[in-house]
């Protein structure tokens, strides 16, 4: 059992804290409890997650802003949910989910990789324009295809699924998508593509192949957002150009940056808050209401960045923040440099010279628990 | 003889574009940020208008309260929602930026509701000229246009202030090291870039008269690309990039087989551009340091 003490536990929460949710929430609605919006709720959420994680690799922790996620989940939306059209008479229902899952995963893949291309050229707000725009040209096309295709503006019906099963997919999907996020960015990649982030020409210069690393972030992320697409098309029954305008693609990038920049747990908190506010505030908010929750979505959004953000803030946010008050109640010394959460973007405040060299000089002297097993050498203090 | 019509219509169109992304290019040069909000500025100008022409009934105040309105509008967003985040990461910026658009919209909404007003601003007839048949209003938006991208070239060139906004474009730190009060300079960007706003509004008001909240939402996206085809940070790139997309646009629309796709094929242009270019026509490069 000596091992299990070594697992870095907080590297596993959220895989233990899905999984046990869906335990949960599969147990409860084979009792029956769960109503049929509470399991589209579900569903959303997952879609939600998978999309926030995976575009939280691109712009997180390559550091590249991409406003085309919604063009990646169209392209799987509409594949994978054509590919379930011609396949379900002949394969059944499960088989044709894992056959359109993968067709719709695949080819955003492969999108992923055409528009990963001009990213090797292109930076930052330049990159962000191409990605829109590369979005809206997806949707453009899947708008003005003909009836026989993809079903036009009329949008593309897609065949249902056993509703009981299709969250827990969904579900089991999102634990699949973090698997491989998190390892690729716990690996020696991920290091290397947070070094790319953090300055392309060092990581250059220090041998890592950048042209490889950004494609392959490009390549994961649109998998996972054609993946979204096919779950969403598969959720919703109808698939419509409509909803994967350049808007979505922003809402998905509200998630991320309200999650934390390079922060997966935040990102997975984010859009599952985010996705089920606004599926509540639907409900609640209805008739002449309902502009209130666009309304109330913008007011919340300016004062969070901004209180997130604004450098003259920095000094009441370091007094007052959960974390703080969370470290004063488990009377954790705060401030302890050598803590670095290496999920984190950006360190509030890299250690300096003199208290890394405080932290790993080991001053026996100074110690008061101390137990001298052997005499203490003199020329140590030298 | 066509041809020659749906060139003009794509000046004028293209001009309106360079209106808008010259709001946009100027405010990426100086504040460094992708001013999201500036397509809904637009919007609030239409309903300025709106409003004034349904009191008074005289287009030209209705125009001077637009454009009053939209640099007020401007020099508050930018005091309330853009000024905390002075030296806060880009990212940061453009989310608060587009809370400010989604503000904007919702605000329109719950005024006006979404039913789509009506505005008539003055029935100006056809010119007909040497076999030629152009709408009176693409001729007033192309004249004004350059005469309002004219005085702003020389007002940059040849004022102490728009000279300023070139030191502060250039290198912000040494800018106000010169004595030139940034945060002042910035301001007055935001106001001119609303103000041009306004004069988009107008435009776009006299070309189909049907005003809705997500008015500016498209042609603002539409004149960013124009801005970035152009270089952004450039103010000649984002009147030829502005040009070129409207131009491209009435081009497309007169041939039916690719009249649906015609967003597409501006953003192809775009991504074409860029692979090419990658800082725009205009744009200059950018050499990295670490």
């Amino acid at each position: 059992m000596a091992n299990l003490k070594n697992i870095k536990w907080k590297h596993y929460i959220n895989y233990i804290v899905i999984a046990v949710f869906t335990v949960v929430v599969s147990l409860l609605s084979f009792s029956g409890v769960l109503k049929n919006s509470d399991i589209y709720l579900l569903e959303k959420i997952a879609i939600a997650i998978i999309l926030a994680v995976s575009l939280s690799m691109v712009v997180g922790f390559l550091g590249e802003l991409s406003l085309g996620h919604a063009g990646f989940m169209c392209v799987g939306a509409y594949l994978g949910g054509k590919t379930a059209v011609i396949l379900e008479p002949i394969l059944g229902e499960y088989p044709t989910l894992i056959v359109s899952l993968l067709v719709g995963g695949l080819v955003a893949a492969l999108f992923g990789v055409i528009i990963g291309l001009p990213a090797l050229r292109l930076r930052g707000d330049y990159l962000a324009i191409v990605t829109l725009a590369f979005g809206e040209i997806v949707r453009s096309v899947f708008m003005n295809s003909s009836d026989e295709s993809f079903g036009g503006s009329l949008g593309l019906n897609t065949p249902r699924f056993d509703k009981n099963a299709l969250f827990i997919i969904a579900l089991v999907l999102v634990l699949a998508c973090l698997a491989v996020t998190q390892n690729m960015i716990r690996s020696k990649h991920g290091r290397a593509i947070t070094s790319i982030r953090d300055n392309e020409i060092a990581a250059k210069a220090t041998g890592i192949n950048v042209t490889k690393y950004k494609l392959l972030v490009f390549t994961v992320s649109s998998f996972f957002a054609g993946i979204a697409g096919v779950l969403y098309s598969y959720s919703n029954f109808t698939v419509q150009s409509a909803k994967f305008s350049y808007t979505y693609s922003i809402e998905i990038l509200v998630m991320v940056v309200l999650g934390g920049m390079g922060s997966i747990n935040g990102s997975i908190i984010a859009a599952s808050l985010i996705t089920f506010l606004d599926v509540k505030l639907q409900t609640i908010l209805t008739g002449n209401l309902a502009v209130l929750q666009d309304l109330f979505y913008a007011v919340i959004l300016i004062l969070l960045v901004i209180y997130n953000n604004a450098p003259s803030l920095k000094g009441f946010r370091d007094k007052y923040n959960i974390k703080v008050l969370f470290d004063k109640f488990k009377r954790i010394k705060k401030n302890n440099p050598s803590k670095i959460n290496d999920d984190e973007a950006k360190w509030d405040r890299v250690p300096t010279k003199i208290e890394m060299d405080e932290l790993l000089s080991v001053d026996m002297r100074v110690s008061s628990q101390y137990t001298p097993d052997k005499p203490e050498k003199e020329d140590n203090n030298v | 003889m066509k041809f020659i019509e749906t060139l003009i219509n794509g000046l004028s169109m293209g001009s309106t574009y360079a209106m808008i992304a010259l709001g946009y290019t100027m405010v990426y040069g100086i504040a460094k940020m992708l001013n999201f909000a500036h397509g809904d500025i637009i919007m609030v100008g239409g309903y300025t208008i709106f409003i004034t022409m349904s009191l008074s009934g005289n287009p030209v105040l209705g125009v001077i309260a637009a454009v009053i309105f939209c640099v007020a509008l401007g020099i508050t967003i930018e005091k309330i929602a853009y000024k905390p985040l002075r030296g806060a990461s880009p990212l940061a910026v453009l989310i608060t930026a587009i809370g400010v658009s989604y503000l904007l919209q919702s605000i329109a909404q719950i005024i006006f509701g979404s039913a789509p007003k009506m505005v008539n601003i003055a029935d100006l007839g056809n010119l007909e000229f040497a076999g030629l048949t152009v709408p009176v209003y693409t001729l007033v938006t192309l004249g004004c246009s350059v005469v309002i991208m004219v005085v702003l070239s020389l007002f940059v060139k040849y004022t102490k202030t728009g000279r300023a906004m070139i030191a502060v474009s250039e290198d912000k730190g040494a800018a106000q090291l010169m004595g030139i009060n940034v945060n002042r300079i910035i301001m007055i960007t935001f106001a001119i870039g609303s103000g041009l706003a306004a004069f988009a509004g107008l435009f776009m008001l006299m070309k189909s008269p049907s005003l809705t909240n997500t008015l500016g939402a498209m042609p603002g996206i539409k004149a960013f690309t124009a801005a970035v085809i152009g270089g952004i940070g450039s103010i000649p790139g984002a009147m030829v990039g502005g040009l070129l997309i409207g131009v491209v646009e009435a081009i497309s629309l007169t041939i039916p087989a690719i009249a649906p796709y015609t967003d597409a094929i501006e953003f192809l242009i775009l991504i074409i551009i860029l692979l090419v270019r990658p800082t725009g026509i205009l744009g200059k490069k950018k050499r990295e340091k670490v």
